[in-house]
């Protein structure tokens, strides 16, 4: 039975979530964090993590966003096969939904619409699209805007498969020892591993909107993912990059078939303020 | 050590920071990030003169969130120093004194630095909610078409910093990772 969705309701949610994302962080975060204090030991780590805490309940309170770098909105959309959109153009209905969010919601407008000209948009569109047909009637949206402090520190390795699993760790380590302070740690390391150079990105900024912590359902890539933070957190980077015990909050990694010549493996590095807020219409 | 330290900085005040104090600053900051620096270097450049005296003053890396109705400003933390790098040598010879921003600087910045007596903070990323409650006074001194980017002055109270490399070059970022 096809279901009827008007793209006004689509880019009214987008523009909710938006605002919802940039001034709540979602509980699995912030449980995450609030672990992470109780673990420190430092001093000083744990009263940088003491000022996280009050930034979160000052940016609730006050309706100031978290962070000043509200991002960039990526956008994820779960279609159902058996949705029809009317009343526009999908992927204009979603920018609306973020040219709304980031004016009603005094967001930042961080978009240029030219990478080497770098004119500012002035209302933060265009967003970054993701669609994917599911099964069903329903509309999964899900809005991750994504700060560049963590993302200018994110990498993405062609490996190779004589690299092997111990190569994918080096690489990954690597990336966390590289970006130190600048991606605001604690992070949450978002880590693709397979498919081609592209879908490697996207499974790394899928793994980002996982749940905090939520371990992967495979046995090797949960026992990848568990290692991994050990690993992160004995480089003893630290809150804000002045040493401590939380240096990431989780190591989420999403795995793809790939091809037998190759084992490409994508870093997307988040900073504590990890935003995502979903909805399903 | 913890200190409460009046902005511009002093040369007393300077030679007495050490890579790892917790200072709060009081007084005016100016803030420029990545689009106010290439225009201020296209101006030397060009043989003009900068839209402030930098001589003696701290800059500020850092582009707010737009201010709601009765705010100062809006969410207003630090933004990644290293961007600014290429330009930071010359403005350091031009006598600018203090910066604040967060992550790593480059050797050249750290030697101009040293050359010129000059001390670079770090605040804390992704606290801009908290850090705005410090800001009291915000306007805008210059490049205004640039929006989040233009160069503001800004006055603080108690505005909670550390200091991540001081005059004599020590790099507290440096200690932690060697």
């Amino acid at each position: 039975m096809i279901r009827e969705i008007s793209v006004k309701t689509l880019a009214e949610a987008v523009c909710e979530l938006c605002i919802q994302a940039n001034h709540f962080l979602s509980p699995d975060m912030r449980n995450a964090l609030a672990r992470a204090a109780g673990q420190e030991t430092s001093p000083l780590a744990s009263r940088i993590l003491g000022q996280l805490e009050e930034n979160l309940q000052i940016a609730a309170e006050e309706s100031i966003p978290i962070c000043q770098d509200t991002g960039m909105a990526v956008v994820f959309l779960k279609i159902g096969q058996d949705v029809h959109f009317f009343d526009g153009d999908l992927t204009e209905a979603v920018n609306d939904g973020v040219r709304r969010g980031y004016t009603e919601g005094f967001l930042r407008k961080s978009v240029v619409g030219d990478p080497l000209l770098r004119q500012n948009t002035g209302d933060n569109t265009p967003a970054i699209l993701h669609c994917s047909i599911v099964p069903g009637n329903q509309v999964e949206i899900t809005v991750a805007p994504k700060g560049f402090g963590s993302e200018n520190m994110s990498r993405i390795f062609m490996l190779k498969p004589a690299d092997g699993t111990e190569g994918v760790k080096e690489a990954i380590v690597q990336t966390v020892a590289e970006a130190g302070p600048n991606a605001c740690p604690p992070l949450v390391v978002g880590v693709g591993i397979g498919g081609t150079f592209e879908k490697a990105a996207l499974l790394a900024k899928e793994a980002l909107t996982r749940e905090t912590g939520a371990p992967s359902e495979l046995p090797h890539v949960c026992a990848l993912e568990a290692e991994l933070l050990e690993r992160i957190n004995a480089l003893q980077i630290g809150p804000a990059g002045l040493g401590g015990n939380a240096t990431a909050l989780a190591v989420h990694i999403n795995t793809y078939a790939t091809h037998i010549a190759g084992l490409p493996l994508a870093v997307n590095l988040c900073c504590h303020v990890n935003r995502h807020a979903s909805r399903v219409l | 050590m913890e200190k409460h330290i009046r902005l511009p900085l002093t040369q007393e005040d300077i030679g007495g920071l050490r890579a790892g104090d917790y200072v709060y600053l009081t007084g005016e900051l100016y803030t420029a990030r990545d689009a106010a620096h290439k225009r201020m270097a296209e101006t030397l450049c060009a043989g003009g003169t900068l839209p402030f005296e930098i001589a003696g003053q701290t800059i500020y890396y850092m582009g707010p969130s737009p201010a709601r109705q009765g705010h100062v400003i809006g969410s207003a933390g630090p933004t990644t120093a290293s961007r600014m790098d290429k330009y930071t040598p010359r403005l350091l010879d031009l006598g600018m004194k203090g910066m604040v921003g967060k992550g790593r600087r480059s050797p050249e910045v750290i030697a101009a630095m040293r050359r010129n007596q000059a001390v670079y903070f770090a605040a804390v990323g992704g606290a801009g909610a908290l850090l705005s409650k410090c800001i009291k006074k915000a306007e805008t001194v210059a490049y205004e078409d640039l929006g989040t980017e233009a160069v503001r002055r800004l006055v603080v109270e108690e505005f909670p910093v550390i200091v991540v490399i001081d005059a004599e070059g020590t790099d507290l970022y440096g200690n932690l990772s060697g």
